[in-house]
């Protein structure tokens, strides 16, 4: 078990080093820096201003001197420092790892908590009208646009019935919280239900339920003990892969509801062309991802026998 | 004297399937899949029903063990086990009886057992489903019926996973899990069909000199003639959904009279008689069994047989009895 999660880190170290560098180089390649965007905002600023600035943030620097310059910082724990707030980068994104993460565990609390349900329900009714209505809701779920989900509810829910607050943090509390957690939830949601009645049909139909069924149990000890575990395993990778790709995910959703999250920064910074905050939030979102596939991993190792093994 | 003898089998029947209608329900109504099947099974007797895939063998295994599931149902006639009628229980009395009075064996040995559960969970839900009893208890019992099935240091084994078993292996955990509860019926459904040639001999005789210690029926399910001739007193051979042809294991294989069943044992290679060209070629019977729907109005087999007449394709025979014993659903002994 040990050796699997070392095997894990070793590839996840792999990983990051090679998105990050692919997003390094994209910004060089594509075309504006932070000085021409700085221009491009207020008009007259003085080219002699802007190629000091441009000197003392090395812009000019050949890319593969600012690479390595980068990934020498990067092993110092040092994601460098905004261009335009003159912030550490790591400053920056402390408080808003928080906000991203209790967004995302929201989003897919809501996800399972509804789509696994949903998705066993249609199963059981396979070919009814539960099953299609289910269906039919799963697919818009998964068709419509999340933000177009998200301005819908804000209308109906903030300025039609005032029930909850239209966007912002709110310090943290539930009512701000539901708005983006169920817009966001809603696409996961939505697969999470195809995927479980996938799951249960084919486990349903499996050689051991039939021996169980022999065995003369009851239905709910059929699906608690024998039906449920086997499904499962069946649906995890699917929640681990919505989860891990939620703070990405999120990237919309955090602009439209003003969620100072990792992902409001990164659209601001990219605006801005503030490469170091653009590296930092990628990297932030690209760990979350890899770190919630190996617990996925890890999760297997603890449900599934046969991984053990192997 | 042998006669007497029958009768008094007859009366200690442990299964008696009495006309029994199997039908698919489609939008059109029901579709007839099983027709007018008459079998029984007398204690500690082993029984074996042959043919073809699809000719309905497991359809009526299914049924006795109440796991019909829906389009299937059954449209008529009587399942006695032990004298009761059990093809219209309710589901919660049908679950008491199955596992406990009537157990079942499957073709597949690799799927058939829950693979994230122990074989002594597996083996041991047999014991708190009908015995009532508790997990402890359970698994010291489980360790007792393993040890039964020659699966060496049990104790040990039943911490594993059935995927660290071996074929054989797991079907041996298949008949633990069947025979412990000590039915009075049990349904092997092409128990060796899927494992080693060298292990299939071992494991029948395992389940047969099991049965036969406990007295238990055995109704053998399997398309294998030559198997079912071997190990069973008694074999019914079934053709689209009709049983055509019942006699004595020996007199069967001896003097099949059906034209199907003909087909069946000319269709079977024998050891020790070389295949020379143009002597004692290997038979085949044309065709395919015809789907649930397309039975038509005359004897099912009419269209494959190679002694069909002019009345077969017009209507279904009746069972007549045969004079040697047993009995047969076709127009040549009409």
């Amino acid at each position: 078990m040990a050796l699997v999660i070392l095997r894990r880190l070793a590839q996840a170290l792999i990983t990051v080093a090679v998105v990050l560098t692919l997003v390094f180089l994209l910004f060089s390649v594509i075309p504006g820096n932070y000085v021409s965007s700085l221009m491009a905002e207020k008009r007259g600023v003085d080219p002699a201003v802007a190629a000091r600035i441009a000197a003392s943030l090395h812009l000019n620097d050949p890319t593969p001197l600012r690479l390595w310059h980068y990934f020498v910082d990067l092993l110092h724990g040092n994601l460098g420092v905004s261009f335009s707030t003159q912030q550490p980068v790591t400053e920056m994104l402390s408080g808003r790892i928080f906000a991203s993460v209790r967004l995302a565990l929201a989003a897919i609390s809501f996800a399972i908590v509804t789509g696994l349900p949903l998705g066993y329900l249609a199963a059981s009714r396979q070919g009814r009208w539960v099953d299609g209505v289910a269906m039919v809701f799963a697919v818009s779920g998964l068709s419509v646009p999340a933000f177009w989900f998200g301005l819908l509810a804000m209308y109906v829910f903030s300025l039609q019935l005032g029930l909850l607050p239209t966007f912002g943090y709110g310090g943290g509390d539930l009512a701000h919280l539901v708005m983006p957690a169920l817009t966001l939830g809603i696409a996961p949601m939505a697969l999470l239900a195809r995927t479980t009645r996938a799951a249960v049909l084919e486990t349903r139909n499996a050689d051991f339920i039939r021996t169980a069924r022999s065995k003369g149990m009851s239905e709910g000890r059929l699906v608690r003990k024998h039906l449920a575990r086997n499904a499962f395993v069946l649906i995890l990778t699917m929640i681990g892969l919505q989860f891990g790709a939620m703070l990405g995910g999120s990237v919309v959703i955090e602009s439209l509801f003003a969620w100072p999250g990792v992902g409001s920064l990164l659209i601001q910074s990219v605006g801005l062309r503030d490469i170091p905050v653009v590296q930092g939030c990628i990297l932030v979102i690209v760990l979350f991802f890899l770190a919630v596939n190996t617990l996925v991993d890890i999760a297997y190792l603890i449900i599934d026998p046969r991984i053990r093994y192997k | 004297m042998s006669g007497t003898e029958k009768m008094t089998e007859r009366t200690e029947d442990v299964l008696r399937i009495e006309n029994l209608q199997i039908a698919l329900r489609s939008e059109h109504g029901d579709d007839p899949a099983i027709e007018a099947l008459n079998l029984s099974i007398g204690r500690g007797e082993v029984v074996g029903l042959v043919g073809e895939s699809g000719c309905g063998k497991s359809l009526t295994a299914l049924a006795v063990a109440g796991l019909l599931r829906d389009p299937m149902h059954v449209t008529g006639g009587r399942i006695l086990l032990g004298g009761e009628d059990i093809a219209h229980l309710p589901n919660r009395s049908m679950r008491s009886l199955r596992g406990n009075r009537i157990a079942m064996i499957f073709q597949e040995p690799m799927t058939a057992l829950n693979p994230l559960m122990t074989i002594g969970d597996q083996i041991g839900e047999m014991f708190v489903l009908h015995r009532g009893m508790s997990a402890g208890a359970a698994r010291k019992a489980a360790i007792a019926a393993l040890d039964q099935v020659q699966v060496p240091s049990a104790a040990r084994r039943i911490r594993e996973y059935p995927h660290q078993l071996s074929g054989g292996m797991r079907q041996r955990v298949m008949i633990a899990i069947a025979l412990a509860c000590d039915p009075e019926l049990l349904i092997a459904d092409e128990p060796t069909t899927a494992l080693d040639v060298t292990i299939q001999a071992e494991i029948l005789d395992l389940i047969l000199d099991l049965c036969r210690e406990r007295h238990t029926a055995v109704l053998m399910i399997s398309h294998d003639l030559g198997l079912v001739a071997r190990i069973c007193r008694r074999v019914a051979v079934m053709y689209a959904g009709h049983l055509i042809e019942e006699q004595a294991a020996g007199q069967i294989f001896a003097t099949p009279q059906h034209p199907y069943t003909r087909g069946l044992v000319g269709a079977l290679p024998r050891l020790g008689r070389r295949l020379v060209e143009g002597q004692q070629p290997l038979t085949e019977i044309p065709g395919v069994v015809p789907a649930i729907g397309d039975f038509g109005t005359g004897c099912r087999f009419a269209p494959r047989c190679p002694s069909a007449m002019a009345r077969c394709r017009e209507a279904v025979p009746r069972t007549t009895q045969l004079p040697q014993g047993g009995r047969i659903r076709c127009f040549l002994h009409d």
